[in-house]
């Protein structure tokens, strides 16, 4: 839930990254986290297995900027994919403003995104949060894989809602920041809503 | 959203501010902050150094999410207090609605001092945060968003460095 303080004239948001296990969500993170100036960004904090697989969550608040003498500051975080993660991984979309949905483009994948997908409005549906409602993106990620399905393919199966469909490359950064400017835009316009 | 923000105002910071500074004093903790349930920090008094408050108040909420999670497992509601005891430092969290209280301290203060002395302004903060639930819920606050006529080159310049 978005948090404004006026007495530190700041306007706190949260961003989740869901999608399947090994889909990228914690890649895009790193690669926002590598490419941002110090000084619009705090520590990106990994509660990784030792073999890196997100166990709880990934976070990083990043500033973008200030909008009518507010500080908007977005508070990013991942979800751990793999299915039987469920616990902790519903936990982190309490009070979320916006989603990014991170879709593995591998075919072979194509049934975990769709099982990820379902579990998504689930459990968002637990918090009283309507998927239809919520600031979301959908992202075709791992786009320079050979065996990819086609994004006409991934769309018609993936987009819920005509929400904003971003291919993307985590790993070289293609598509990641357009995929946070499509979401946090989405936030803030919602703000003006309210 | 099913929910709109909540607005904190500069008086309403400034009383939190206040019953936090009290709760340092008496508990002679290292540092207070206060936190909302989803991570963002609110208010923060004491020996900051160099300390990420950020990341603190994103691990405590965690912390205090995967703790309500076991205890919906055996059948309890949530867990209202939690303790980590260090060899210097210790933190000790007290869940009051829907914000976190967390005391740091070292071995100026004690675990029972600590216990106590949060369990006594709890109510403060809990009456101080239904106000703030309350303001943040009538419609002339909304109203007064900053961002309710914010223009979409405004949004857009956000972005431009990137």
């Amino acid at each position: 839930m978005t948090f404004i303080n006026y007495a530190s004239r700041e306007i706190n948001c949260k961003i989740v990254y869901y999608g399947p296990g090994l889909c990228g969500k914690t890649t895009n993170l790193q690669y926002i986290y590598d490419s941002t100036a110090a000084q619009a960004k705090g520590k990106l904090i990994s509660l990784a297995t030792e073999t890196d697989r997100t166990l709880f969550f990934d976070f990083m608040p990043l500033e973008l900027g200030t909008v009518r003498g507010f500080k908007t500051r977005f508070h990013l975080y991942t979800v751990p994919g793999q299915v039987f993660y469920e616990a902790s991984r519903k936990l982190i979309l309490k009070g979320v403003d916006g989603v990014v949905f991170v879709a593995d483009s591998q075919e072979e994948r194509m049934d975990a995104n769709i099982e990820s997908l379902y579990n998504l409005e689930e459990n968002l549906q637990a918090y009283g949060y309507d998927l239809m409602k919520l600031p979301y993106v959908l992202q075709l990620n791992k786009r320079d894989l050979p065996n990819v399905i086609s994004s006409c393919d991934l769309t018609s199966e993936l987009q819920r809602k005509g929400e904003p469909v971003i291919e993307a490359v985590a790993s070289t950064g293609a598509g990641v920041f357009d995929t946070l400017k499509a979401v946090a835009k989405q936030v803030l316009t919602e703000l003006r809503k309210s | 959203m099913s929910n709109g923000p909540i607005l904190m105002r500069e008086n309403r910071y400034h009383e939190i501010k206040a019953v936090l500074a009290r709760l340092r004093l008496d508990s002679s903790a290292r540092l207070v902050v206060l936190v909302d349930k989803d991570g963002q920090q609110i208010a923060v008094h004491g020996e900051l150094g160099d300390l990420d408050t950020t990341s603190l108040a994103s691990l405590v909420a965690g912390n205090v999410a995967a703790t309500g999670g076991m205890a919906k497992l055996i059948g309890e509601n949530e867990f209202p207090t939690l303790s980590h005891e260090g060899e210097k430092e210790s933190i000790h969290i007290c869940v009051i609605g829907r914000v976190l209280l967390v005391v740091v301290f070292d071995d100026r203060s004690s675990l029972g001092l600590v216990k106590l002395r949060s369990k006594q302004i709890s109510q403060e903060l809990a009456n101080t945060f239904a106000e703030i639930e309350r303001e943040s819920a009538t419609p002339g606050a909304k109203n007064s968003l900053p961002f309710s006529e914010i223009t979409d080159e405004e949004i857009d310049s956000l972005f431009s460095p990137a």
